[in-house]
């Protein structure tokens, strides 16, 4: 790996996708993208008129290989960026943005081991990166997530999870997913309540498979993943974590 | 000139102080997380605090042992890597002056060591002079374990991350070997106020 500057470069906002009622896709033109590991994050600078700038990070949720990036933004109400990023911008409007960093929460296909996915709302947008990265690449590694949101309405990607996890044609991803807030739809079959140790021994995978672990989402609930899965046995080594707090506005 | 983000207006800080806040970064009122892995719980019985290395003879400090070192109370300025900083915040520990007293440095770096496999590497001048701390409470608690109890180091005058948490050593080498966020695309020093958040920075 080369040990050069990381350059700031000039992208545009090609389209936009709503996700859920507070979050959306910025995908994005990156001339001279060099590319990203399943996982890695970007650093974005936006520039006031005055040259007032704020930089933040965000998750890459396309896959690697993609022609764009894509970064999903939840608006969180006090942020300084994030309601400019879910309301203001449109096509053709544009930032700064280098990257990619982070070469340790980041999934290699070639690893050839199983993973385990534990999301947390907007978390799930690292792990979006892998489930897109795996059915890219064909592997039939086994992969499994939990996805933790409050409503039906917060899941991020939800058609398409469904359309993953029902894909006939490769050995489809387990897709499970608890609601924290509201009493589920009727006919649901997902979890309820906060993660538990139960629904992650449901979710297969134990300690005993050697899988990878990525937990990513909110600090408290990160911290309780984790915790969980060291407790059911899973080595500490393996169980990889990304955190975001309410500051990453 | 940048590109501006049309109708970007931004929250001017009137709380940052000029001067106060390095280049990209923006002040909070929390006290974020940030690791690579599970918190560690290491059990205090135990426990102990570690320079070896490059030191002509080691030394090493049971958790007691430790606690009764005479301590500082220090409030400084925190700066993460990932734009967050906090100011005013008020820490107990150990000057990592006291702990190398008496001994013999023969290296110029030092890795710090943790519980959970965290490695950082650093100048040992930018741990001695009275500029870094083995810390273990905050705001007159005893240090969470989600915040790198039950001690971690603390070097403010560098991004966060050299601050490891569940830090057990000094290990002192006439090297510097990259730690662990170090490996993995995070720049060799840290110095925030000329932004070295990555390599090449």
């Amino acid at each position: 790996m080369g040990r050069q500057r990381l350059p700031w470069r000039e992208v545009a906002i090609r389209e936009i996708r709503p996700e859920t009622p507070s979050a959306k896709t910025l995908v994005l033109d990156v001339p001279g993208w060099p590319g990203h590991a399943a996982g890695q994050h970007v650093d974005i600078r936006l520039t006031a008129e005055d040259g007032y700038q704020a930089q933040r990070s965000y998750s890459i949720a396309s896959a690697p290989g993609e022609p764009d990036v894509e970064l999903t933004v939840e608006r969180i109400d006090d942020g300084e960026v994030s309601p400019y990023l879910t309301e203001e911008v449109g096509p053709g409007d544009g930032f700064e943005l280098r990257g990619p960093i982070g070469g340790y929460f980041v999934w290699d296909p070639a690893r050839d081991e199983p993973v385990l996915l534990v999301g947390g709302g907007s978390g799930l947008a690292p792990l979006m990166a892998m489930l897109r990265h795996r059915r890219a690449t064909g592997t039939a590694v086994d992969a499994r997530l939990l996805l933790s949101a409050r409503t039906l309405e917060d899941v991020l990607y939800r058609d398409e999870l469904e359309e993953l996890a029902a894909d006939g044609e490769t050995a489809p991803p387990v897709v499970r997913i608890t609601l924290t807030r509201e009493d589920p739809p009727p006919g649901w079959s997902g979890f309820r309540g906060r993660i538990d140790r139960d629904m992650l021994t449901e979710l297969g995978l134990p300690p005993t498979e050697r899988p990878r672990a990525y937990v990513c989402g909110p600090t408290p609930f990160v911290e309780e993943a984790a915790r969980l899965l060291v407790e059911l046995g899973h080595e500490p080594a393996r169980v990889h974590t990304e955190r975001f707090g309410p500051t990453g506005g | 000139m940048a590109r501006i983000s049309r109708g970007f207006r931004g929250r001017r800080r009137q709380d940052a102080e000029p001067g106060r806040l390095p280049p990209g970064q923006y002040v909070t009122p929390d006290f974020p997380v940030l690791s690579a892995g599970p918190t560690p719980h290491p059990p205090l019985q135990g426990w102990s605090f570690t320079i070896g290395g490059a030191v002509g003879e080691g030394r090493s400090w049971s958790w007691e042992e430790l606690l009764a070192l005479p301590a500082e109370i220090v409030t400084v300025d925190i700066h993460c890597v990932t734009k967050w900083s906090k100011f005013d915040t008020t820490w107990k520990g150990v000057p990592v002056d006291r702990l190398l007293e008496g001994t013999e440095p023969w290296g110029e770096y030092v890795v710090a060591w943790c519980d959970g496999g965290y490695t950082t590497n650093l100048p040992l001048a930018d741990v001695t002079g009275g500029k870094a701390w083995v810390a273990y409470e905050y705001e007159g608690e005893p240090l969470d374990p989600e915040h790198g109890g039950p001690a971690r180091l603390l070097v403010p005058h560098l991004y966060f991350w050299k601050s490891a948490k569940w830090v057990r050593g000094l290990n002192l080498s006439p090297e510097d070997k990259p730690g662990f966020w170090e490996n993995y695309g995070y720049h060799n020093y840290g110095d925030p106020w000329k932004e070295q958040r990555y390599w090449g920075d």
